[in-house]
């Protein structure tokens, strides 16, 4: 088989798909694959059907496919939904009367594994996750010790029966696997044992604790609410106020509260969450106190598909808020950056005192990926409080706009925040003079910002005639795809920081003769905003919103006609 | 006589002459000052509306924020710092109508804050329009025909809520305001203070003399810790009980109950952070 497969588990919602998969990413990978996992849900708690990804290849992976190399079917009904996706070589592994016989005859290789009667055997239905999670391991031959440790560790509070019953599912399974002989052959690749998974969720968490945020309230909505799940796990060790707040106005008014009494906060929503937020948003520019949000966007208008992917709510972010005012979104692609610029966001929300938005989606949250190891030491807390004097001014006009920062109880003035447009004291004011005065002080922060602005990445040609032009989410998919097409006129310009539009903007746009945008939106917000921005226009749109991400596949079919 | 909490030169305030929140803002600062809180320590946060201009007049720190969201954002400010004074201030329409939500929850949490609500029946900023507490029948610039909605009852949703600390004043009595006052800023937790007040350009009809002749004070043998006894007291509106309604033992208060203060009882501005700590949670 080839160096690069793709596991397809399906089944219902309920039957803890997902711990099969977090035990058998880290099983691979600790056993020297590259992987990458992706779920996509019903919007239910049981049954419907849901499905999840695995892939596993000697080099970096990143993306969703379309192509099933090995369809493992865990309940009723687990293939119409996904059939057009079956290739030729698809193996179909599952009990025989849940394969519908059409797909008996469809070509496929069909294995017929009864996991639910090797559960059953072993103690009950509920090891039928264990049986999956041996089986793989031992399609791929992982070391059955490394797998019985995963197990035991992961039901380490259950008990020894629980646990004995699993690991003697785990090798029933195992042999299963084994048994099918399936003969895969990936090459494996030494570095990618050193390197750490994680979800797109921990990148967020896990970026804030480094930068510092010791406070995060959030309303839940998926599919954001993993990060504030995440913290909360860890509040007690890194010291961090948690919250489930009443609603999402409630949230975005009391990191404001926070980050004035000192503390370094955060929320944590999607799109509906977010337009409540916006009168807070547009509270937190006049009062410049800093804040961040997280916002994982999913499609809608209103409840939309609420388990599903989009990139819809750029423009949401870009404009929300009444009035004129500043602030920085950053769309991380990989989990790397994900925690770098969520780490950053802190920082820059501290020192330019302007709201900073983490811009994700449903699939970046919840898929998997390894990265290479960071270096946490290379992470500051930068910390831009003052001292303040017997004569603090809360809004003092300065050259760069910012405002030295005081907090209560910290130095010998009071720190007076206004909603009104205030004088440099903060005290209400309708002076015509002070009021522009302070408008140009707020929108002078977005120039002085501008200057350590982060710039777009160019991957693959240097000499490209046609540029990819993509934002977040899509990092991977076209990575991928640019990498393997090998094309010395064709280049992917990534956009991790969507405003301001980086300085480099223009530049990497001109060099090229045909530009292609491609995003996870109907409208294709970003072009518009390049456009706007620039002047400069795409000749080739290519936009997915059907609620699912882009595959690899559909990439390339897309640009084999345009490139 | 001037407090601590007056300014130097004495700032015009947006009030009309006669309006009840002048007496609110003498009272407060007087009662501040006798309990020797320290100006640097203490933190307004209030919404918008006449009564929530308060934190324009007096002379410490202050957040003023949205309408409506005083609650939250004065919740954030605690948690982050026990050592401040919280005050959460504002109108009957700031807290009860836009702030409702917030309301609810703020006494839910416990969190250790005085809320005062000056509560003039009336929207007064935007002009006369019926507020949540507005009594059946009363005609306003909006409500013609006069209103027909049930009026809100801070004091028995707060009591039913558990609130550990309910009060309600009148700010024509500020003997008995200022005692009230200084007993909810002694008070650990959250403590609600509802106090009455003419609103002499919109509100015809609770005037002055309608708020004398309509309350009572509960006298000495009134049991302010018996839930139910307060819940009766608190649906009592032909004429209004005044005073402290209703107290209990709660003592946990929100920050208390927080992981984050188990082991650090330091405000977290206090708290170093090093990003090294966190390398270890990528060991997946
Ligand atoms: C989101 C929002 N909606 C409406 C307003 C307009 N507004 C300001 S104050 C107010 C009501 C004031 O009533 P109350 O809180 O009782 O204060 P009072 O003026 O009576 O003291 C309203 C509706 C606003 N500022 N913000
Ligand atoms: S409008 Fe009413 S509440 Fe407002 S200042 Fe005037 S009298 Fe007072
Ligand atoms: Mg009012």
């Amino acid at each position: 088989m080839k160096n690069d497969i793709s596991i397809v588990l399906s089944g219902e919602a309920g039957q803890g798909i997902k711990t099969v998969e977090l035990l058998i990413i880290r099983a691979l990978k600790n056993s020297g694959y590259n992987v990458f996992s992706t779920t996509e849900l019903m919007s239910r708690v049981r049954g419907g059907n849901n499905t999840t990804e695995i892939r596993v290849s000697n080099k970096k992976v990143q993306a969703f496919v379309d192509r099933i190399d090995i369809l493992i079917v865990l309940s009723k009904n687990a293939i119409s939904r996904i059939e057009n996706r079956l290739i030729k070589d698809s193996i179909i592994i599952g009990q025989n009367s849940v394969i519908e016989e059409k797909y008996k005859n469809g070509g496929y290789k069909i294995k017929d594994v009864d996991m639910g009667s090797l559960a059953k055997e072993v103690g009950g239905i509920i090891y039928s996750n264990a049986i999956v999670y041996g089986l793989i391991a031992g399609i791929f031959n992982i070391d059955l010790n490394l797998i019985k440790e995963y197990i035991t560790n992961h039901f380490s509070t259950k008990g020894k029966i629980i646990i004995e019953n699993n690991i003697s599912a785990v090798i029933k399974g195992y042999e299963k696997g084994n048994e099918l002989n399936l003969e895969i052959q990936i090459k494996k690749d030494d570095k990618a044992k050193n390197q750490i998974i994680l979800s797109g969720t921990e990148s967020i968490g896990i970026g804030a604790l480094a930068g510092g945020c010791d406070f995060i309230t959030a309303y839940p909505m998926s599919p954001s609410t993993g990060v504030i799940h995440f913290l909360a796990k860890h509040s007690e060790e890194y010291g961090v106020v948690v919250e489930q707040a009443e609603d999402e106005i409630s949230a975005i008014n009391m990191i404001q509260g926070a980050w004035y009494a000192g503390a370094r906060a955060m929320t944590t929503t999607s799109g509906g969450g977010f337009a409540l937020m916006e009168e807070g948003i547009s509270n937190a520019a006049i009062t410049e106190v800093p804040i961040v949000i997280h916002l994982a966007q999913r499609p809608a208008p209103s409840t939309g598909l609420p388990t599903r992917t989009e990139q819809g709510d750029l423009n949401l972010a870009l404009y929300a808020g009444h009035g004129e005012f500043p602030r920085i979104i950053f769309a991380p692609g990989n989990f790397t950056d994900g925690i770098c610029l969520t780490q950053k966001a802190f920082n820059l929300a501290d020192k330019y005192q302007v709201p900073v938005i983490i811009l994700t989606d449903q699939f970046y949250i919840d898929s998997y990926q390894s990265i290479k190891s960071i270096d946490f030491s290379d992470f500051e807390v930068e910390n831009y409080i003052t001292k303040t004097d017997k004569d603090y001014k809360r809004y003092k006009i300065t050259e760069d706009g910012i405002s030295p920062r005081g907090i209560p109880m910290h130095g010998d003035g009071f720190v007076r925040f206004d909603s009104h447009e205030h004088d440099e004291s903060g005290f209400i004011t309708e002076d015509f003079d002070i009021r522009k005065k302070m408008v140009d002080k707020r929108l002078k922060k977005l120039e002085s910002y501008s200057k350590e602005s982060i710039d777009a990445e160019i991957i693959g040609s240097k000499n490209y005639k046609t540029l990819i032009v993509g934002w977040g989410s899509t990092y991977g998919v076209i990575k991928e795809v640019i990498q393997e097409l090998n094309d010395d006129d064709l280049a992917f310009a990534y956009f991790k920081q969507v405003y301001p539009l980086p300085n480099n903007t223009k530049e990497i746009l001109s060099k090229a003769k045909k530009l292609i945008i491609i995003e996870n939106n109907a409208t294709s917000q970003f072009g518009q905003l390049i456009k706007r921005y620039t002047g400069m226009e795409f000749t080739k749109r290519i936009l997915k919103y059907n609620g699912m991400p882009f595959s690899i596949e559909e990439i390339i079919e897309k640009l084999n006609g345009i490139k | 006589m001037k407090t601590n909490f007056d300014f130097d030169n004495i700032p015009e305030t947006s009030w009309c002459p006669g309006c009840g929140n002048f007496a609110i803002l003498k009272v407060l600062k007087e009662a501040l000052d006798e309990l020797n809180i320290d100006p640097q320590k203490l933190v307004i946060s209030a919404g918008i509306g006449q009564a929530a201009k308060i934190s324009q007049y007096i002379n410490s720190n202050c957040f003023n924020g949205l309408h409506g969201r005083a609650l939250p954002v004065a919740t954030g400010i605690k948690t982050s710092n026990p050592d401040l004074v919280v005050v959460a201030e504002g109108g009957d329409g700031d807290m009860y109508g836009e702030g409702g939500n917030h309301f609810i929850h703020a006494i839910r949490r416990n969190i250790d804050i005085i809320n005062i609500v000056h509560n003039n029946m009336v929207y007064g900023l935007t002009l006369g329009q019926a507020s949540p507490t507005s009594r059946k029948g009363s005609k306003t610039t909006l409500q013609l025909d006069g209103v027909f909605l049930e009026s809100f009852n801070p004091i028995a949703v707060a009591i039913s809520l558990n609130a550990s600390f309910v009060a309600r004043a009148f700010s024509g009595d500020m003997k008995q305001l200022k005692k009230i006052l200084k007993e909810a800023v002694n008070h650990k937790g959250y403590a609600l203070v509802d106090v009455f007040h003419p609103c002499v350009s919109f509100n015809k009809i609770n005037t002055f003399k309608w708020f004398k002749d309509n309350t009572y004070y509960v006298d000495e043998s009134y049991d302010n810790t018996d839930k139910m006894a307060a819940l009766e007291k608190a649906f009592e509106t032909d004429k209004f009980p005044l005073g402290i309604i209703y107290k209990n033992g709660k003592n946990k208060t929100f920050s208390e109950n927080l992981k984050a203060y188990k082991n650090d009882k330091r405000p977290l501005y206090q708290r170093e952070v090093n990003p090294e700590e966190v390398e270890k949670l990528l060991s997946f």
